[in-house]
C-alpha cells in the first residue's frame, strides 16, 4: 500500500507528520509495530523477487501481473491493518484504487499495472524498512536517504501507472455498468462507477503536486539539517 | 511594584523573534484587546481579529479580556505574535453557508433546467411527501438563518477565511446531492407510506422545537455583549429537561431532526449527511463536555456529551 490514487505515497507523507507528533509507544506496542513492519517489508520483498523471477522465466512483461497477483492482494488486504498502527493516516485510497482496478480483468495484463506495482513495491520495501529500523532506533542513513530521494522518480512513476490503468479500465466500466446503481430504487440512490473513475483521475491534478511538494519539503527538513548547524545565531 | 509602574511592552514575531512593535508606557490595567489595537496602529495590515498574542512562542493565545498586570511578565512585558490569517465573521459564514442549501434545494424542487431531462423542466413531483420534504428542508434552513441573526451569541467574532470555502462546500454540496434524488422524477416514496412519513414528521418537528428551545436557553445564559460561560440547566420549558442527561442537547436534537428527515425521504444520501453531521457534532460535543468539566468543579456527573448514557 503506498501510492494513493492521489499521488504516490500520500500515506507515507501523512505518516511522517503523524509519526513525528506521536510520542514513543510502550514496549508491547513497539514489539507489535516492529513485527508488523518486518512482515510488510518481507512481503514486499517476496513480491519484488517474484516479479524478477517471473520476468526472467518468461522473457517479457506480458502477464507478469498474474505471477504476483496473489501475494500482492494478500498484502494489500493485510495492509488494512495499517489502521491498527495508529501512526498512519486514514487516507488509504490507494487500497481503493487497487481493489477497484484489480477486478477489471482486462486491465490486468496492461503494462500500466506493472508500472505502478513496481513503483509501489520499491517504495514500500524502503518505507517499511525505514519504519522498522526507526522503531528499533537503528536507522541507517542510507535507508533514510533512499526514502526521501527515490520518491522523486517513484511518485511520478506510480501516479502515471495508476492514471493509465484507470484510463484503460474506463471502457470496460462503462460497457458493463460495473459497480453502478441506477434509479429507480427504494434507497433513492445512484452511482456511476465510470464517472467516479473520471473524477478520481481529475482529483490527481490538485492532490499529486501537494503531496509531491510535501515530500520535497520533508526531505529538506529531514536530510538538510546538517546545513542548519552551520547557521550561527 | 513601584506605584506608578507603567511597563513598556514589546511584541516579537513568534517564529522569527523579530521585534515587531515597542510600546513605551502601557497602563498596567490595559487589556490584551487594547494592546492589540495599539499594535494594529503600528501595523495596519494586522487588524486585531487576526492577531494571536501569547506569552510563549508556542503557547496558547491570550484572551482579549486578560489584563496586563495580572500576567506573569517581567519589567518589560514581552509578547509573541502570530498572524492568524485573513479572518471572516462567524455571522457572515453562517449566513452564507445556510442560504446556499435553502436556494439550491428549491432549484431542484422546481426542476430548474439542466438538472433533469428537459421534458421534466419546471414540472412538480406527483408525490406529496416530496412537497412535505421541501417544506421541512426550507423551514430548517430558514430557522438557522433567523437564529444566526437574532438568537445566537458568539464567543468568537471571527474565524479563518478559508473556513468559508470548506463549510460552504460541505453544506451546499450535500444539499445539492440530497435534493437531486428527493426531487428526481424517478423518486421512490417511503416503503411504509403514510405511517412512516407521519412518524418522521413528528420526530422532525419535535426535534426542531427542541433544538430551538436549547438555543434560546443558551442565549439566556449569557447577557448581551458578554462572553461569560455558565453551566446550562433545565428551565420551565420541557424541551430543556434533556439538560439533565446531556451537555449539548442542541446537537442531540439536530441529530433527531435529520433522522426524521431521513425516515421521511427514505433517501440514502440524506442518511450519509446525517451520519457525517453526527460524527462532527459528536466531536464538538465531546470537546464542549471536556471544557465544561475542566472549568466547573460542580459539573453534573450524570451528563453525557451528546447521547444520554451512551456517547
Amino acid at each position: 500500500m503506498a501510492a494513493t490514487p492521489a499521488p504516490g505515497t500520500s500515506k507515507g507523507a501523512h505518516s511522517d507528520v503523524t509519526g513525528r507528533r506521536k510520542k514513543g509507544p510502550g514496549a508491547l506496542a513497539t514489539a507489535y509495530l516492529v513485527i508488523y513492519n518486518v512482515v510488510m517489508t518481507a512481503g514486499w520483498l517476496v513480491i519484488a523477487v517474484g516479479l524478477v523471477r517471473a520476468y526472467l522465466a518468461r522473457g517479457s512483461y506480458h502477464g507478469l501481473y498474474y505471477s504476483i497477483e496473489k501475494p500482492l492482494k494478500f498484502f494489500q488486504t493485510g495492509a488494512v491493518l495499517e489502521v491498527t498502527t495508529c501512526a498512519r493516516s486514514w487516507t488509504d485510497a490507494s487500497l481503493c484504487v487497487f481493489c477497484l482496478v484489480s477486478v477489471s480483468l482486462q486491465v490486468q495484463s496492461e503494462d500500466s499495472v506493472l508500472l505502478f506495482v513496481t513503483a509501489w513495491t520499491v517504495t514500500e520495501i524502503i518505507r517499511y524498512s525505514f519504519y522498522t529500523f526507526s522503531l528499533l532506533n537503528h536507522l541507517p542513513y542510507l535507508i533514510k536517504w533512499a526514502r526521501y530521494t527515490f520518491f522523486f522518480v517513484l511518485y511520478p512513476m506510480g501516479v502515471t501507472g495508476e492514471l493509465l490503468t484507470i484510463y484503460a479500465a474506463l471502457p470496460h466500466a462503462q460497457k458493463t455498468g460495473l459497480y453502478s446503481v441506477t434509479l429507480p430504487n427504494k434507497y433513492n440512490f445512484s452511482f456511476d462507477y465510470h464517472s467516479f473513475l473520471i473524477i478520481v483521475m481529475v482529483s490527481y491534478i490538485p492532490l499529486f503536486p501537494q503531496l509531491y511538494f510535501h515530500m520535497v519539503r520533508q526531505r529538506k527538513k529531514v536530510l538538510g539539517h546538517t546545513e542548519d548547524y552551520s547557521k550561527v545565531e | 511594584m513601584p506605584l506608578h509602574w507603567r511597563p513598556p511592552v514589546e511584541i516579537l514575531d513568534a517564529k522569527t523573534k523579530d521585534k515587531l512593535c515597542f510600546l513605551d508606557k502601557v497602563e498596567p490595567n490595559a487589556t490584551i484587546g487594547e494592546i492589540k489595537s495599539m499594535f494594529h496602529k503600528n501595523h495596519p495590515q494586522w487588524y486585531p481579529a487576526r492577531q494571536s498574542i501569547r506569552l510563549d512562542p508556542k503557547g496558547k493565545s491570550l484572551k482579549d479580556e486578560d489584563v496586563l498586570q495580572h500576567l506573569p511578565v517581567g519589567t518589560t512585558a514581552t509578547f509573541y505574535f502570530r498572524d492568524l490569517g485573513s479572518q471572516i465573521s462567524w455571522v457572515t459564514v453562517f449566513l452564507t453557508e445556510y442560504t446556499g442549501p435553502l436556494v439550491i434545494y428549491l432549484m431542484f424542487y422546481f426542476r430548474v433546467p439542466f438538472i433533469y431531462a428537459p421534458k421534466y423542466d419546471f414540472t412538480t413531483s406527483k408525490h406529496w411527501v416530496v412537497h412535505l420534504a421541501c417544506m421541512c428542508h426550507s423551514f430548517h434552513y430558514m430557522k438557522r438563518l433567523l437564529e444566526t441573526l437574532f438568537v445566537h451569541r458568539f464567543s468568537h467574532g471571527t474565524m479563518p477565511l478559508r473556513n468559508i470555502f470548506k463549510n460552504c462546500t460541505y453544506y451546499w454540496g450535500f444539499a445539492a446531492w440530497m435534493a437531486y434524488y428527493i426531487n428526481h422524477p424517478l423518486y421512490t416514496p417511503p416503503i411504509y407510506g403514510e405511517q412512516q412519513i407521519r412518524l418522521a414528521l413528528i420526530l422532525f418537528l419535535f426535534c426542531q422545537i427542541g433544538n430551538f428551545s436549547i438555543h434560546i436557553a443558551l442565549r439566556n445564559l449569557r447577557p448581551p455583549g458578554s462572553k461569560t460561560r455558565k453551566i446550562p440547566y433545565p428551565t420551565k420549558n420541557p424541551f430543556t429537561w434533556i439538560f439533565l442527561l446531556v451537555s449539548c442537547p442542541n446537537y442531540t436534537y439536530e441529530l433527531g431532526s435529520w433522522l426524521g428527515f431521513t425516515l421521511m425521504t427514505q433517501c440514502l444520501p440524506v442518511a450519509f449527511f446525517t451520519l457525517v453531521g453526527f460524527i462532527q457534532m459528536t466531536v464538538w460535543a465531546k470537546g464542549k463536555h471536556r471544557s465544561y468539566l475542566k472549568e466547573f468543579r460542580d459539573y453534573p456527573p450524570l451528563r453525557s456529551p451528546i447521547l444520554p448514557f451512551i456517547l
